[in-house]
């Protein structure tokens, strides 16, 4: 590979649409074999960096090497060896499932016999086997993000790009994909994931990086970003709506920090028990008191002072 | 890190896809369609050629046994007069359909443009195959039609497949710009009915299809001659009754085949602007 081992290389990369800057001087390398994440909210910028890298939009500016080559000159032949699922499903519907799958993989140059074969293989990985010839267009948003998914995978791409691949899925169908993710990982597929899930961003992605308003706010591993930006524990105590502010001082004392949500604090600790034990003592009379592990939804409101989802 | 160690372990076998020529990757578009097509081709057969044919029988026969054959009909039965432009009207307005609806379809609704985007094949081979698409289409329609206009006893000789490429250049004289247009289109397709009811339509009326161009009032005669339908008529007909002449087939032919390409070029480069942002 051109630029020292990694398969997507970007300095400075930017997306203007008019005078409005969508991503604004993103710098990642991501390395093959590797799964890496963007996580952030509506409109950080995810999908606007992820077709850049998909080579299906042109950047506005910085430095960009996919496999190597630059988009610019070499968008086909980078294209040829990617997979892409789009945030929003772009199914030929008048089709049946088969049929999508063999008329994609012939747009990537296979042979006839190949994308027979392939089409079998990829109904049997996206469970649609029995759907095989019916009609895309009244299956289930979540069979059509399936076949989506199946789709981007007819090339055996080296990378795959997933904008948010299990929003709509069932918890079900969202662990299976999971499942089948980390097996195409596991082949040495490079994957590349947007979400707005913590849960799915924890179990999908070796790296990641946290994006807000067209920048990155951090980056590691999620394990590291929690260590980094975040305590090990987190106390939530509820309250009736509007009362929580009342509370907000006396809570800041038990704790490294505070969070205030509308419906209750966040206590950031390292013993979460000995807090809620501490909370009764100062008098607070919480209408409920959990303590749970952080995630990368706290790492989130650390960096942005806003919650992921909402 | 176990980051690295998993990079380093494994490395993915190479991609099957690549990119081909433009040859082939044009093939590969109308392949797409065909998939679609060949299995649903009776309806959209019936509905391009069960107008023209009602044309030929309403007015050809009908209208037709009022019409003395003269002067006008170049000699011959109305119907015989009437046949090769039904065949060019009706390639048009086939051209008029498959290049507005659908096209706006691809990138708004069904959003299948979006898919092609994402693979080896640009957006001006995908504007290719959908301009190719239409041609072959055109020419299907316009064989069943000169079928059925066959057994009216409408057809004088076997000339009349050479204006069949005439009616299918002509369709294309009118789909690539519209297919152009189409592309552009950020709505719900308001355009398009304003493009039936003002273009298409009064095109079919006035346009010599029905009765040469020269009937007209002086003044709005050279509103005729601007239509690619007039261009295809005079064409068809000329080489259906053997009476073209150089000079006006070369100048009919120019002007079909600048319209064509300067739409083709604009297409390309309005779906790689819509799909390239
Ligand atoms: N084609 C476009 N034209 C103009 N603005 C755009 C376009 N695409 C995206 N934007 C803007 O760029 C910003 C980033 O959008 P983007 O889709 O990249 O965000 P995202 O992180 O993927 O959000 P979401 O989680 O909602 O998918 C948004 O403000 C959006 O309105
Ligand atoms: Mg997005």
């Amino acid at each position: 590979m051109a630029t020292a081992g990694s398969l997507i290389h970007a300095r400075g990369l930017v997306k203007r649409f008019g005078s409005f800057e969508a991503v604004r001087g993103v710098d990642v390398d991501i390395a093959p074999g590797e799964s890496f994440g963007f996580l952030g909210p509506n409109g950080a910028g995810k999908s606007s960096t992820m077709r850049m890298v998909s080579c299906l939009s042109p950047r506005s500016g910085g430095e960009l090497r996919v496999l190597g080559m630059d988009p610019d000159t070499d968008g086909p032949r980078i294209r040829a060896r990617l997979g892409v699922v789009p945030q929003q499903d772009n199914l030929d519907v008048e089709l049946t499932v088969r049929e999508n799958l063999q008329v994609y993989g012939r747009y990537f140059g296979l042979s006839r016999a190949a994308v027979r074969e392939r089409a079998g293989e990829l109904m049997e990985f996206a469970q649609l086997t029995d759907r095989a010839d019916a009609k895309v267009e009244p299956l289930s948003g979540g069979m059509k993000r399936r076949l989506t998914i199946a789709r981007a995978l007819v090339n055996d791409p080296e990378v795959l790009l997933l904008d948010e691949p299990t929003t709509g899925l069932d918890p079900q169908a969202r662990h299976v994909l999971w499942d089948r993710l980390f097996r195409l990982k596991q082949q040495g597929v490079t994957l590349i994931v947007t979400t707005h899930y913590m849960d799915e961003a924890e179990q999908l992605c070796d790296r990641l990086v946290v994006m807000d308003g067209g920048r990155i706010a951090a980056e590691g591993s999620p394990s590291e970003l929690i260590r980094r930006y975040s305590t090990r524990e987190v106390l939530e105590l509820r309250f009736p709506f509007g009362r929580v502010a009342d509370h907000t001082e006396v809570a800041a004392r038990l704790a490294e920090r505070v969070e205030v949500l509308p419906d209750r604090l966040l206590l950031y600790t390292d013993n979460g028990d000995a807090a809620l034990a501490a909370a009764h003592e100062a008098g607070l009379r919480p209408v409920s008191g959990l303590v749970r592990r952080s995630t990368l939804e706290d790492v989130f409101l650390r960096l942005t002072g806003r919650s992921l989802v909402d | 890190m176990t980051t690295n160690d998993a990079a380093t372990t494994r490395t993915a076998p190479a991609a099957t896809g690549r990119s081909g020529s433009l040859f082939a990757e044009v093939g590969r578009v109308l392949e797409g369609h065909w998939v679609w097509y060949r299995l649903n081709w009776r309806a959209t057969v019936i509905s391009s050629v069960l107008m023209p044919a009602l044309y030929l029988i309403a007015m050809g026969i009908g209208m037709g046994s009022l019409v003395e054959p003269g002067e006008f009909t170049q000699g011959h039965d109305y119907l015989v007069y009437l046949a090769p432009a039904v065949l060019v009207v009706s390639l048009v307005q086939t051209a008029a359909g498959e290049s507005t609806y659908p096209v706006l379809s691809g990138f708004k609704w069904q959003r299948n443009y979006l898919a092609v985007a994402a693979t080896p094949i640009s957006p001006a081979r995908l504007a290719l195959g959908e301009l190719t698409w239409i041609a072959l289409r055109l020419l299907f329609s316009g064989l069943v039609y000169l079928l059925i206009a066959a057994l009216l006893g409408a057809l004088l000789n076997p000339m009349v497949l050479v204006s069949l490429l005439a009616a299918v250049l002509t369709g294309m004289a009118f789909a690539a710009p519209v297919v152009a247009y189409s592309a552009t289109v950020q709505g719900e397709g308001a355009g398009f009915n304003a493009l039936f009811r003002f273009v298409v339509m009064p095109m079919v009326l006035f346009a010599g299809t029905f009765y040469p161009v020269s009937q007209l009032p002086e003044v709005v005669q050279p509103v005729a001659w601007i239509t690619p339908l007039w261009h295809g008529t005079e064409l068809a007909r000329g080489l259906a009754f053997g009476t073209l002449e150089a000079l006006p087939a070369l100048l009919h032919l120019s002007y079909l085949l600048a319209l064509a390409g300067v739409g083709t070029v604009l297409a390309c480069r309005h779906f790689h602007k819509r799909l390239v942002v």
